[in-house]
């Protein structure tokens, strides 16, 4: 199973290297994001630092909801799907795989936008072991979910539309806990981040595990 | 066995079972019991929201667990009952919502509080809208059964969550606008909750009974047809 995750998620970072989807065109439509939500909530700097911590999560999650469709889009082109099938890879590696590849994506586009929160809304980023661990956690929260439905939408032809709204209800209590939780990090009020990091892990951990056991019969004929 | 109607002897004495229900909760809640001390008229209200929040979560363990056996057997029945369930779950969270913010217009002022309750209801009414819209999707029968039942399953799973997260991100923000049903309750109150509490449990299982069967009878249809169609096509190729 590890082997078979490993694989595919160096496949999936392979493609993502040579095609270069993801830097040039998620990360400029995540700070296109963070523009607009400069225009829409007038530029006073007092309230785009008030509400850093939503906007950068709200962003993540719109930019997550792209890099999953481009990761299941690899899967249709050139029969991808069907090769993993033929191929005999654990389905659990499959969706471990293809998970840990989103995952380095958000990742590295967290790290961008973090820069681009500092500089664009002047929020004092501070509480960074709490921050670091809470953005892991919450992006582990976001890929599990994001995976499932991913690969289970990708079947259909109405995929685009039916993503988010599959996705989007189901990371609710994540996005909550991660605002908090990146809240408490700027407020150095860290006791009550900590306790929505908890809340952040279980969902994760709940739902890697719902997608290892579940990938199985989303990857037969669909 | 064919089925041709929806209904049998036991279903319609169900359904005139609950229409007695409804109409003795209507004469409850709305002439004998008396308008509460702080909420006044308005209380009223809970009579069919609180029901009717218990009928959703009740839709959606059966959605579960519909699900769960779904992928465990790959029997369709268990895909119809969750698909089943998993609408009328929605109806009822629906209707939650609407007397939830009905209630809230007369006792905080506005319709929509950021409650932890009505937060949770309307996120679980779109995880709702998502199962349902998946069945819409089409497909095969399997594969459509395939992954409603991964959504169905992981909705339930995200229930608790979802409930449990709103609810702290409330407290840690405000104290509990919802002031809880007075311990000391009228007699009469509590046992109009209770027959509304028995009505709507007796309409969610009507209505689960008859829409599992519309279901069962759909797919039976289509089968029907298809078997149809194969006849007709070896018998044009008879003739030719």
């Amino acid at each position: 199973m590890w082997r078979d995750a490993f694989a595919v998620a160096g496949r999936d970072l392979r493609i993502e290297a040579r095609s270069r989807v993801a830097v040039n065109q998620v990360v400029p439509f995540a700070f296109i994001v963070l523009l607009l939500f400069g225009f829409a909530l007038d530029p006073d700097r007092g309230i785009l630092q008030r509400v850093t911590p939503g906007l950068f999560w709200v962003t993540v999650l719109l930019s997550a909801l792209v890099v999953v469709q481009r990761s299941f889009a690899i899967e249709r082109s050139d029969g991808g799907r069907d090769a993993l099938r033929v191929g005999g890879i654990d389905p659990a590696g499959v969706f471990l795989g293809k998970g840990a590849a989103i995952l380095v994506v958000l990742l590295v586009l967290e790290v961008a936008l973090l820069a681009a929160v500092a500089v664009l809304y002047g929020a004092p980023l501070a509480g960074w072991p709490l921050l670091v661990v809470s953005a892991v956690v919450t992006t582990v929260g976001i890929v599990a979910p994001g995976t499932i439905y991913g690969a289970l939408a990708s079947g259909l032809r109405v995929r685009e539309t039916v993503l988010p709204l599959l996705f989007l209800p189901v990371v609710a209590p994540v996005m909550i806990g991660a605002t908090r939780a990146f809240e408490a990090a700027l407020e150095g009020s860290t006791g009550a981040g900590w306790r929505w990091c908890g809340l952040l892990a279980v969902f994760a951990a709940s739902y890697t595990a719902l997608g290892m056991l579940l990938f199985e019969p989303l990857l037969e004929e669909s | 066995m064919t089925i041709t109607g929806t209904g049998s002897r036991a279903t319609r004495a169900l359904g005139v079972l609950t229409l007695a229900l409804f109409a003795l909760l209507a004469l409850l809640g709305l002439v004998l019991s008396p308008p509460d001390a702080a909420m006044g008229e308005a209380v009223r209200l809970f009579y069919v929201h609180v029901p009717a929040a218990l009928a959703s979560y009740a839709g959606i363990a059966v959605l579960g667990f519909g699900s769960v056996m779904y992928l465990w057997k790959r029997s369709l029945t268990w895909d119809l009952l969750a698909a089943a369930a998993a609408e009328i779950a929605l109806v009822f969270t629906a209707l939650t919502l609407v007397t939830g913010s009905l209630w809230g217009r007369p006792t905080w002022g506005t319709y929509w509080e950021w409650d932890p309750r009505l937060t949770a209801t309307a996120v679980l009414f779109l995880l709702l809208l998502g199962h349902v819209a998946v069945r819409a999707a089409g497909g095969d029968v399997h594969g459509r059964a395939r992954r409603s039942a991964v959504v169905g399953l992981l909705a339930t799973v995200d229930v608790p969550i979802v409930r449990y997260s709103v609810d702290w991100w409330r407290s840690l923000h405000q104290p509990a606008t919802l002031s809880k049903l007075d311990p000391t309750i009228d007699g009469l109150m509590l046992f109009s909750a209770f027959v509304g509490i028995v009505a709507f449990m007796a309409a969610f299982t009507w209505f689960l009974l008859h829409r599992f069967r519309v279901a069962w009878l759909e797919e039976q249809v289509e089968e029907l047809s298809l078997a149809d169609a194969i006849v007709e096509r070896r018998a044009e190729g008879g003739r030719s």
